[in-house]
């Protein structure tokens, strides 16, 4: 088993540093995602204080190698589906922070209309199949979305492209979700049908308030549950974003040429509360710092300047991207909120005209086909005959 | 209306027919559930779609149905249109949070960027002494949920015409087969045809009671509709076809005509395709009725194992001729 990381005594991940150079203007792109994503859960924290966010709100902060590490590995084409902390995926996919903040404003201008919220944001044009709210029930979905590019790219497509399946999906969990039996069940399916899914746990240790040792065997070792389910388990290094894409960088070509799943024990750390509400009481604040020293933006910066960054570059990347956060929330200040009309728009893809709720007598069938053999005159327009 | 090849075949063919004939059609259409391909169905439904279609098309699932139902889900969430076939429907209770959770919402959620065209179908209802966990009816509790289509199909014609508007469709549709029907022979032409949802057929014409009846259901109302001729009462069976979208049109019109409605809805009384009709024939019809809308339904207690108490759970004839009876003051 390729392990690319090792945990020491107190449980932090210690990274190897054997890896290739990543080009400078690669990297600085890195850091300024990553800072991206920090500042807009920052921003994001604010406006939950001050009630622009409504619901629940899970940020990122701390995990923002993860995001951007593995994402950089992959291509706009793979599809990839998370779990409700998903703002920074939405992030370093490529959505517009102005659309990933309207949504959490509930303002027509977001990426779900703010028919989602923060906790599922979904993006067609990159490939972002959601955002899921409940614990575990996106890995499913991610298999399948493995199996239909398998079954367009081997079946559909036989004929073109030598019929070879060529695209990976990513499907993101939390550690708090690796005992939800849809996960084991999606596990043994990925494992079963040879899907081409690389499922990543972002082990931040903690379910909720609850430590991966309190709720999960094996907690220690977790990339072992994978053997069941005949894939190969690999721990990285979530905490050091050259190490998190180059190791994925591996995994990625490997299931694009083999169509079989990978199981990814992500190591990181969540420096906030498991949502707003959270006080944190279940972890010492010792524990707690010891994991910000090894702030995954500070490593990034550090090895940049090693590399030539200079304090007037890093600030400049700051002052982007405050401005850039600003003017999301600006702009999703400014957003309308969603017309009234839109409660009973896109329930059903309307191929009855609008639907108003059930027991109405708008809620009537056969516009489209015309049905051969029905006993019931159908060139009587219902909706007159109602009135 | 000229209809050339009439032959007979049996519902489970017809249901067959429907996906056969949309697989080769559509490559994006492909059967998945547990015993559907080497085994050929656990009820046979699916019988000699593998040799067709191959394992690729049509495939063996694990005993897992939250997991399959879900993959299935990410798989249409991406353009294929997958079927995935509950053994029964009372299996499908452990897919829960997929069925209902899933399917049903992305369109909404994604604010219209993700559809989900499947279609989930098997066995539905008691009468095969199979115990409380095998007896769902799951149209009162799957049918508050908005963003599905229910179908409930009576009939060959019927199951083979609505399937292939079920394959076709945009949206997430439960398609409710009853194990009691599958070797029920009838009339299905050999020509292509489909029936949309949403439209209710007049399975018998009557003037003095609207009985408006779901499935299998449909059968023994139309049962007692001839039993009830001999007591001069004239009876109109409304087979409804789908429950979302319900065709409120044609009972409201019925209903007017004959002045009274029963409900026939295997599933419970209490939140059920049966109360929604009622409350709807309430709201429309109010002048026009001359009695309450009757409801007639499965007993609400759990499903019992013993013969003669499930039959008495059941709705049966003998209690739907009592409720036509009584809602027009003849009992």
């Amino acid at each position: 088993m390729p392990t690319s990381a090792s945990s020491n005594a107190d449980g932090q991940v210690r990274p190897k540093s054997n890896r290739p150079e990543v080009p400078m203007a690669t990297a600085k792109n890195w850091l300024r995602e990553m800072m991206l994503i920090r500042e807009f859960e920052l921003r994001c924290m604010q406006a939950y204080q001050d009630k622009k966010i409504g619901g629940f709100c899970h940020v990122y902060i701390g995990q923002e190698a993860v995001a951007v590490g593995t994402i950089a590995a992959t291509e706009a084409r793979d599809p990839i589906v998370t779990a409700y902390r998903d703002h920074g995926h939405a992030l370093a996919r490529g959505m517009d922070p102005k659309h990933c903040m309207a949504e959490m404003y509930g303002r027509i201008g977001g990426c779900a209309k703010g028919k989602g919220g923060s906790m599922h944001m979904f993006d067609r044009d990159n490939n972002l199949f959601g955002g899921h709210g409940i614990v575990g029930a996106q890995i499913p979905l991610g298999v399948g979305l493995a199996f239909a590019t398998k079954y367009e790219d081997e079946v559909i497509n036989a004929d073109k492209n030598g019929g070879k399946s060529n695209r990976v999906t990513l499907a993101f969990l939390g550690d708090g979700a690796l005992n939800q039996g849809s996960v084991h069940e999606a596990m043994n399916l990925a494992g079963l049908f040879d899907l081409p899914v690389i499922i990543i746990c972002e082990n931040n240790g903690y379910s909720m308030g609850t430590s991966i040792v309190r709720g999960t065997t094996m907690g220690h070792q977790i990339s072992l549950k994978s053997e069941a389910y005949g894939m190969e388990g690999v721990e990285i290094d979530g905490m050091d974003v050259i190490e998190t894409y180059w190791a994925m960088k591996e995994l990625v070509d490997k299931v694009r040429a083999t169509s079989r799943p990978i199981f990814v024990d992500m190591r990181c750390y969540r420096f906030k509360g498991h949502s707003m509400s959270d006080p944190r009481k279940y972890r010492t604040r010792e524990e707690e710092e010891r994991y910000e020293q090894g702030d995954p933006i500070g490593v990034l910066k550090a090895h940049l300047e090693l590399r030539g960054l200079t304090e007037d570059d890093h600030k400049e990347i700051q002052r982007e991207v405050r401005a850039t956060v600003k003017a999301s929330m600006d702009w999703a200040e400014n957003s309308p909120t969603p017309p009234s009309s839109d409660l009973y728009r896109d329930v059903y893809r309307e191929r009855w005209g609008p639907y108003t709720g059930t027991s109405e007598p708008e809620m009537l069938g056969g516009a489209e086909i015309e049905c051969k053999f029905n006993a019931i005159d159908t060139t009587i327009d219902r909706k007159a005959d109602l009135l | 209306m000229s209809i050339a090849t009439m032959r007979e075949i049996e519902f489970r063919d017809a249901v067959r027919e429907a996906m056969s004939e949309e697989m080769r059609r559509d490559m994006r259409v492909m059967l998945m559930g547990e015993e559907v391909a080497q085994y050929n169905g656990a009820y046979k439904v699916s019988r000699g779609m593998l040799d067709e279609f191959g394992p690729r098309r049509v495939i063996d699932t694990p005993i897992s149905e939250s997991g399959f139902a879900g993959m299935a889900i990410g798989a249409a969430m991406m353009g294929l249109r997958p079927i995935v076939e509950f053994m029964s429907w009372s299996f499908s209770l452990v897919a829960a949070d997929p069925i209902l959770n899933n399917a049903p919402k992305m369109l909404y959620m994604s604010g219209g960027q993700f559809g989900c065209p499947i279609v989930f179908r098997g066995n539905d209802g008691a009468g095969g002494q199979l115990g409380s966990t095998h007896s769902w009816s799951v149209e009162g509790l799957f049918s508050n949920v908005p963003g599905i289509k229910m179908v409930i199909p009576s009939n060959p014609y019927d199951a083979k015409g609505l399937m292939k508007t079920a394959i076709r469709d945009d949206d997430p549709v439960f398609f409710l087969e009853s194990e009691r029907l599958l070797s029920m022979r009838g009339e299905v032409p050999e020509e292509e045809y489909l029936i949309p949802f949403g439209q209710a057929r007049i399975a018998r014409a009557g003037t003095d009671c609207t009985i408006v009846a779901f499935g299998r259901m449909v059968n023994i109302a139309l049962e007692v509709g001839i039993e009830l001729e001999k007591e001069g009462i004239s009876c109109e069976v409304l087979d409804m076809r789908t429950i979302r979208p319900l065709d409120a049109a044609s009972i409201i019109r019925s209903v007017k005509r004959t002045g009274a409605c029963v409900v026939v809805d295997q599933s419970w009384s209490f939140g059920s395709p049966g109360s929604e009709v009622a409350a709807l024939v309430h709201r429309e019809c109010f002048d026009d009725l001359d009695n309450y809308v009757h409801r007639v339904h499965s007993a609400d207690v759990p499903a019992p194992y013993a013969h003669n108490l499930e039959q008495e759970y059941l709705p049966n004839a003998r209690r739907i001729a009592e409720a036509v009876r009584s809602c027009l003051y003849r009992s």
